[in-house]
């Protein structure tokens, strides 16, 4: 029933050198991975690192610059068609007719996609139940919560059973409540399906449903692997103390205990290995000229240090920056762009 | 109150031992596109008919120029029509715009499923983007009609008797001309990304399209800007054969006749209803072909 020979390739999604440049940003500077079937794949970075431009050429909607990408085992430039009727896909914005009711944008999807028509009504029901919809479904899109028109994509990308699903950012915008549904829905979702998810996140804490994340920045992968594998790598727990002079910390922390300490969302942050055995040693050590140290708190590593770790600042920090970027371009276009 | 039921269900639910049902893409062949074709069309047929306050709207501004307008100047123009009522003269125009605004209305949705997200769901599917500029020009015309049958019945009203001709006449040129309309204005709106920005050209080009065509006066003995404008305007060609349609469904002497319904020239040639109708046909798959051509190439 899977179509085709029976023969599955091994990777549901291959990639070769990937590059996209518009204009004169380099959006993607040539990433390489490969996901295996039936794998929970994250592609994890700040806004702008290049993760939807990355998605949107696996689905055949943005031509590659240079470089090659098959999605179930056909190529994304050549064989668009076979692509398109292979995935499904939850976009970052609603692509849902608000006018029209759950089981209406349902038969309109399944039109488009030719499906057996004897099946298209049991199928609709499975999916709708998945998702937990299956009583409001005569009711107009236009009168669902933010979390349950997410979910109605989720049952519309999987209607037409694809092999691999694409989420791009399924969880943007929605309280963190309904972040924690749409997962367990994921998750079930995986649990019933034969499917290969393939999913953007800048959340660090959803990352860890992945079975392997990539971490994107500035256009490139600059870390591949599990994430326990990833923050094992860290190898280094996490302080974060609280003081009046951060500047002189660094310093002070530089010079006495040998560690290269940064700023990080207004406190002072630095890795080093055996954390809880490290702090008794900065309060008997810390130079009492200096002012004194407010807070402290010690982490085990987590995703965020794997980020910091690999890019040398916190996710949030460069979503900052990537937004300073966006408004000095911004600036420099509404005043007659000097060039 | 939809707060409640987000929360609600966590997964579950669903018997466990149900067997997932596995749908299959059959490949792209020509059924699958003319399926593709008729939701698009299909979908346009239901929003219509949920909006009931687009309907009466649409419905409005003809009905506005036929009885405001039409009974006002009969007061200024008995004199010059010959003993004809202005309402009965200005009707084949008036059915004509009817089916030109909403079938642009149509075209328009184009540019909102953009603005909105939901063209995406379109353009990402297994589907030529043929097929779906297609269904949506005859979802607008579909639509139109239906909207264009109002006005047939509105036909007595303005003395025009019912006959089997009229209706059929009426129904197969409005059909035509809210396919060549759509078709037109969906050529304009794969291009637009903003709402706003469609009605500033709608009303740029539709409303002189309107005025220019005759609609509201003969074409005969016009001065010679108005004519070569008047001959250069397609919706003229639509129009012209309406006239010629309503005006032999009724008695007028010889004279109002020659005035009123003078017909459309070439160079003093007297154009054929044939040939007019070709060429509201023949705009009519040229700004197809041109939609579909620009539609193809966005991303």
């Amino acid at each position: 029933m899977t179509g085709g020979n029976g023969s599955r390739p091994a990777a549901a999604i291959e990639v070769r050198g990937l590059v996209k440049n518009y204009a004169e940003v380099e959006a993607v500077k040539g990433v390489e991975f490969e996901v295996a079937t039936g794998e929970v794949f994250g592609f994890l970075g700040p806004n702008g690192a290049g993760k939807t431009t990355t998605i949107s050429m696996l689905c055949t909607l943005v031509t590659p610059t240079a470089g090659s990408a098959k999605v179930a085992g056909h190529d994304v430039v050549n064989e668009r068609d076979d692509v398109r009727r292979n995935i499904g896909l939850v976009f970052q914005d609603p692509t849902l007719d608000n006018y029209l009711t759950a089981v209406q944008n349902l038969r309109l999807h399944a039109e488009l996609y030719g499906l057996q028509r004897d099946l298209v009504a049991p199928r609709m029901q499975q999916v709708l139940e998945m998702v937990g919809l299956w009583e409001r479904k005569d009711s107009p899109v236009g009168t669902y919560s933010g979390g349950m028109r997410r979910r109605l994509e989720i049952a519309r990308g999987m209607l037409h059973s694809p092999r691999v699903l694409f989420l791009d950012e399924p969880t943007i915008g929605l309280d963190p409540q309904t972040r924690r549904s749409i997962w367990s829905y994921i998750a079930e979702l995986k649990e019933r399906e034969d499917i290969t998810i393939f999913m953007t996140t800048h959340y660090m804490d959803e990352a860890e449903w992945c079975d392997r994340i990539a971490i994107m920045d500035n256009g490139e992968i600059v870390a591949l692997d599990a994430p326990d594998t990833l923050k094992a790598q860290v190898g280094t727990d996490r302080v974060v103390i609280h003081t009046d002079d951060n500047e002189a910390a660094i310093a002070a922390l530089g010079e006495r205990f040998g560690v290269e300490a940064r700023m990080a969302e207004r406190a002072v942050m630095f890795g080093v290995p055996g954390g809880e055995e490290f702090v008794p040693r900065l309060f008997a050590d810390w130079d009492p000229t200096l002012p004194p140290i407010k807070a402290v708190s010690v982490s085990r590593p987590t995703l965020d240090d794997v980020f910091m770790s690999y890019t040398g600042t916190t996710i949030r920090d460069a979503e900052e920056d990537a937004g300073k970027n966006r408004n000095r371009m911004m600036m420099q276009m509404m005043h007659g762009g000097r060039r | 109150m939809s707060t409640t039921t987000d929360r609600a269900q966590i997964p579950g639910q669903a018997p466990a031992t149900a067997p997932t049902i596995q749908v299959h893409v059959p490949p792209h062949s020509i059924f699958s596109e003319l399926r593709a074709m008729r939701i698009v069309w299909r979908r346009d047929l239901i929003r219509f008919i949920n909006d009931r306050v687009r309907m009466l709207a649409t419905l409005v501004q003809p009905l506005l120029f036929l009885f405001v307008l039409g009974s006002g100047l009969q007061q200024l123009s008995s004199a010059s029509t010959h003993g004809v009522n202005l309402k009965t003269f200005i009707y084949p125009g008036i059915l004509c715009i009817s089916v030109m605004f909403t079938a642009m209305f149509s075209a328009a949705s184009i540019v909102w499923d953009r603005e909105f997200g939901f063209l995406r769901e379109m353009l990402v599917a297994p589907i030529r983007r043929s097929s779906i500029v297609i269904g949506k020009c005859f979802g607008g015309a579909t639509v139109a009609c239906t909207q264009g049958v109002i006005m047939i019945l509105l036909a007595p009203l303005v003395g025009v008797p019912y006959s089997l001709q009229l209706i059929v006449g009426i129904f197969a040129l409005q059909l035509l001309l809210a396919f060549t309309i759509t078709a037109f204005g969906v050529m304009i709106a794969v291009r637009i990304k903003q709402m706003q920005a469609f009605f500033g050209v709608m009303q740029m080009i539709v409303m002189p399209m309107f005025f220019i065509s005759g609609a509201l006066f003969p074409v005969a003995n016009l001065p010679g800007w108005l004519t070569f404008l008047n001959r250069i305007d397609p919706l003229t060609y639509a129009v012209d054969p309406m006239k010629r349609l309503v005006f032999s469904q009724i008695n007028i002497s010889p004279e109002a006749r020659h005035v009123l319904d003078p017909g459309v020239t070439w160079f003093g040639w007297h154009v054929p209803v044939l040939v007019e109708v070709a060429v509201v046909a023949a705009i009519g798959l040229l700004c197809l072909g041109v939609a579909i051509w620009q539609f193809s190439r966005t991303e």
